[in-house]
């Protein structure tokens, strides 16, 4: 077997190992659906997730540590997870492979050529790693500020430092570099007197939007899986909705077929991850390189050169992804994988210059203070955005989620879907609930999303602390949102109708919707009146009613005038007569030439906020189905103690 | 043959380099992963501020007293009632730092009553100042705008006339508090940064109807300490005055009802909403002076719940007669 060989079962087991993920991801009770499989480990070995983290939280939550070994196996390798494991980069190189098929061996080897442009994807790392290092770096420029004796230390420890190399005369500092650097701590010692404690510069998570694994995560389990749900290959009970969809497939399907003119597209030109991982390998003990400087130059090892990384020549150890094309294609044995740099000669740096470094990181920094100047995150928080049980609070959620979309798939209900900008442009792609969409609300006893998710942006809650059962009865239950019923729309206010559906469906104990009864007068524009009653029924003059139109049980007759008559329920009714249930007769039938008026009864609904969690069952089932009568925002969530609505909750 | 074997020499010394660099690296992710770990997650969110306390900022030893002036001019009445508390000096000393917490929730001019009067602001200030304060600071959280609230009652100007310092609320000016005993004030951010230097405190409240208590005077006026969202206390307002009163201990706190809103209260926003009842109260008792206050409004202060239970809770008395306060007549 050949190394490419090898390669190439690798690249389709993970890419199978992923899709079984994506499809196991389902909840029942089936083998092939969520029974403990770890349906993260592929973005638990993305190490950019885990560094991403890292940076915003500084915590590697639980799996995320396989990252670790991702990393440690890169050093030793090179970027093997690009070239072996990605299952991303395994549809590229299909898909790129199927594009270039019919070409000459000289037009493969020129759609392989390096490009200057490959210098992309490391602005794009650095600009998404700057975007989480935000806080870290208020940390640091408030160091004199907040912990003078540590920044002493450390300008002391320069000062002894450059003493010794000036003195011992192992190194002679310029005046210029002197000069600069005198300057640079005069600058650190006054800047920290300018910012706040946690105002301006605060971290951010969103590696996800661009980083392959999430990304792929989220294509097939809001695209391709909702797809095949509409086949008779279906997965879910039912099929599935999702809004913003079409954002996602065009970046999904312009990722793919990009590879047909450009192989690898992605991963060359865009790939966060790419470029973490070619900034790790620098010290890899093995890489691909020539074994003789001279060669036929035949180029036929750049044929199918994966990362357009130029082994023929000065090979670019960064942009190699090991896909090991290069060593099986030369005919004369010239190419190979050893602990030797190639003898034509190798690069290890990207391409990036100091100056698109400062204006990658600047770019970085700057991004999320000038977001959130929408206040969002303060007094301009939008009570649309219903995050899932257990969301940690807005601030914290936005330094974990990766938008990967796994509370989504995994959300038996499908009312967790992709935030547009509900959220601003920060909480693209997080999870917002959609009481509209899906099966139901968001189910009472379940906790599927906080136990999947992947960082913990949604805590693993257990059904106990979600409920404020048990250990939790102090704390109560998780409250996402309250229900406010829109007394304009709502039936039994608006419309004199009948109706209750909220209340009915009210999971909770004691139930959060209460409703007070009311009779309300049926309006017929004529007067109702008795022309001969006994304590049964009652006859009225003329021919007004509509046969049985009031034998629902909901319609009740009253004489009027009288305060203290009870209405009595109407059982049955002809075009002019009446007839009243045995259980409740009249005591004193109306009097002929008496008026009554016929009312219909009315529970109408209150929410009780108390007891409201805001799981949107209500608004789910509500039978207003445009605009809902009664809908849930955020209010009084419990994950912001400044969402609080009431005193006593 | 030589060529080759120094070929060799510098693969392996470049081998080793690159060997014991990608050694280091393997060694600082590995503790970089090893520290940070954190197999459980994060916990429910809790506030990350410790909390604090406020001070008792009375005068330890004195007997309660209370005195009500009569007469139009505050800058008279104001020096008569301290006069006749045995002036200014039996609170204040030499050196003492001193914080006035104003009323002046609403951007309107002073003519409407509807904060604490800019004369009465300047004059405590500078009785202060005369009996040996080292500083004054005005403060309050308003409900308006801050800066225009300052400006438009004309206590800021006031204040740094007489040599004071004026405090606008900053959001990290506020630190959680839990009042023991109490049920609302619990880790509840007060506007605590303007105490860290003073060690007296006096509260000057203008006398006005408030539609939701009943009447604003000088219990209610320490609800601009609170920070936070906390206008849910009106959802049970009698409570939250009542803890305002438990929370805070002042030196001493005055009650202007030179003029009374009587009605409209507690924004006024018309001439006809007042009354001219001539009178200053000044106190080291706040339950007392909010219950002669009432009279004011033409109320009865058993209509006011929260005396009746500041009372119950030891923050003073409802019984304003028992301090025998100096009452002197119109000036």
């Amino acid at each position: 077997m050949t190394i490419v060989t090898a390669r190439r079962i690798s690249q389709i087991f993970f890419l199978i190992v992923f899709l079984w993920f994506c499809v196991v991801t389902t909840l029942g009770d089936a083998w092939w659906q969520l029974r403990g499989w770890s349906v993260n480990w592929i973005i638990e070995l993305d190490p950019l997730v885990g560094l991403g983290t890292l940076l915003t939280t500084h915590t590697i939550y639980s799996g995320l540590l396989w990252g670790l070994a991702t990393v440690v196996l890169t050093i030793v390798l090179g970027r093997f997870f690009c070239g072996w494991i990605c299952p991303f980069g395994a549809i590229h190189q299909f898909v790129g492979f199927v594009g270039r098929r019919k070409k000459t061996s000289l037009e493969k080897a020129k759609v392989n050529r390096y490009s200057r442009w490959q210098v992309v994807k490391y602005w794009i790392l650095i600009f998404l790693l700057a975007v989480a290092v935000s806080d870290l770096l208020l940390y640091l420029i408030r160091l004199p500020r907040g912990e003078p004796r540590v920044f002493l230390g450390l300008i002391a420890a320069g000062l002894a430092v450059a003493l010794i190399l000036t003195v011992s005369g192992t190194y002679k500092f310029s005046r210029r570099f002197l000069f600069a650097l005198l300057l640079g701590a005069c600058f650190w010692a006054v800047a920290g007197f300018f910012l706040n404690d946690r105002q301006l510069l605060s971290a951010s998570l969103q590696v996800g939007l661009l980083d392959p694994i999430p990304l792929v995560y989220r294509s097939v389990n809001l695209l391709i899986l909702p797809l095949v749900d509409e086949t008779t290959l279906r997965l879910t009970a039912r099929p599935r909705y999702y809004e913003g969809s079409g954002l996602i497939a065009i970046i999904f399907l312009t990722a793919i077929f990009l590879n047909l003119k450009f192989p690898r597209f992605y991963c060359r030109f865009v790939c966060p991850l790419g470029a973490l991982f070619a900034v790790i390998s620098r010290y890899a003990l093995w890489r691909i390189g020539k074994t003789e400087a001279e060669c036929t130059d035949c180029h036929l090892c750049e044929r199918n050169c994966e990362g357009a990384c130029a082994p023929s020549s000065t090979i670019r150890i960064n942009e190699c992804v090991l896909c090991m094309n290069c060593r099986s294609e030369c005919h004369h044995h010239l190419i190979g994988y050893r602990t030797s740099p190639s003898a034509a000669g190798e690069t290890v740096s990207p391409d990036v210059s100091r100056r698109q470094f400062v204006v990658a990181a600047v770019s970085g920094v700057a991004a999320i203070p000038v977001l959130r100047l929408n206040g969002y995150l303060a007094a301009n928080w939008n009570p649309q955005l219903v995050r899932p049980p257990g969301a940690l609070d807005e601030e914290a959620f936005l330094t974990r989620c990766i938008k990967c979309g796994q509370c989504m798939r995994i959300c038996p209900t499908n009312v967790i879907h992709l935030a547009g900008l509900e959220g601003g442009l920060e909480g693209l792609w997080t999870p917002v609930l959609n009481f509209r969409i899906g099966t139901s609300g968001c189910q009472h006893k379940c906790i599927a999303c906080g136990n999947i998710c992947p960082t913990a942006a949604i805590r693993p809650i257990t059904l106990d602390e979600r409920l404020g059962k048990n250990h939790f009865t102090s704390t109560g239950p998780i409250r996402i949102g309250t229900a406010f019923v829109d007394r304009g729309r709502c039936l039994p206010w608006a419309m004199d109708t009948p109706c209750i559906v909220c209340q009915e469906n009210c999971p909770v104990s004691p139930k959060a919707i209460v409703t007070r009864e009311v009779f309300s007068p049926v309006r017929f524009g004529k007067r109702l009146v008795v022309q001969r009653s006994d304590s049964r029924q009652i006859e009225l003059e003329g021919n007004m009613l509509e046969p049985d139109r009031f034998a629902t049980g909901d319609f009740f007759c009253k004489i009027t005038g009288k305060v203290f008559s009870h209405p009595r329920r109407i059982v049955q009714n002809t075009d002019r007569r009446l007839a009243f249930s045995a259980d409740r007769p009249w005591d004193m039938p109306p009097e002929p030439g008496s008026r009554v008026e016929i009312q219909i009864r009315l529970q109408r609904p209150y929410v009780k906020p108390e007891y409201c969690i805001g799981c949107g069952v209500c608004e789910h089932e509500c039978p207003v189905r445009g605009r809902r009568a009664i809908r849930v925002t955020a209010e009084n969530e419990t994950r912001n103690q400044q969402h609080k609505m009431l005193l006593r909750t | 043959m030589e060529d080759s074997n120094r070929k060799y020499n510098e693969n392996r010394r470049d081998f080793l380099t690159r060997a014991a660099r990608a050694g280091l690296s393997m060694a600082a992710a590995c503790s970089l992963g090893y520290w940070f770990f954190d197999p459980k997650g994060p916990g429910r969110s809790s506030s990350i501020k410790t909390g604090v306390s406020l001070a008792d900022f009375s005068i330890p030893g004195q007997k309660p007293k209370m005195s009500i002036v009569h007469g139009e001019d505050r800058t008279e009445t104001i020096r008569r009632a301290m006069q006749a508390l045995g002036g200014i000096e039996g609170f204040i000393h030499k050196g003492d730092r001193v914080l006035l917490k104003v009323n002046a929730a609403f951007a309107s001019p002073p003519a409407l009553s509807a904060t604490t009067h800019p004369q009465l602001v300047s004059e405590v200030t500078r009785l202060c100042f005369k009996a040996g304060a080292a500083k004054v600071i005005v403060t309050d959280n308003p409900i308006n705008d801050p800066a225009s609230c300052f400006q438009l009652t004309g206590i800021a100007r006031a204040a740094r006339a007489a040599g004071g310092t004026v405090v606008l609320p900053a959001e990290h000016f506020f630190r959680p508090i839990t009042i023991s005993g109490a049920r609302l004030i619990r880790e509840w951010p007060v506007l605590f940064e303007p105490f860290k230097e003073v060690n007296r405190l006096i509260g000057i409240a203008p006398v006005k109807d408030h539609h939701r208590s009943g009447a604003s005077m000088t219990m209610k006026n320490w609800y601009g300490l609170l920070g936070g969202r906390r206008n849910i206390f009106h959802q049970d307002i009698n409570t939250i005055i009542t803890e305002l009163a438990m929370m805070v201990k002042p030196t001493l706190v005055i009650l202007d009802g030179t003029t009374s809103m009587m009605s409209n209260g507690p924004t006024g926003g018309s001439l006809s909403d007042l009354k001219t009842t001539k009178t200053m109260i000044v106190s080291t008792d706040q339950v007392a002076a909010d219950a002669f206050g009432a009279s004011l409004l033409d109320k009865d202060a058993g209509s006011l719940p929260y005396i009746a239970a500041a009372e119950a809770k030891g923050a003073g008395t409802a019984d304003y007669r028992s301090l025998n306060p100096v009452i002197i007549s119109e000036l």
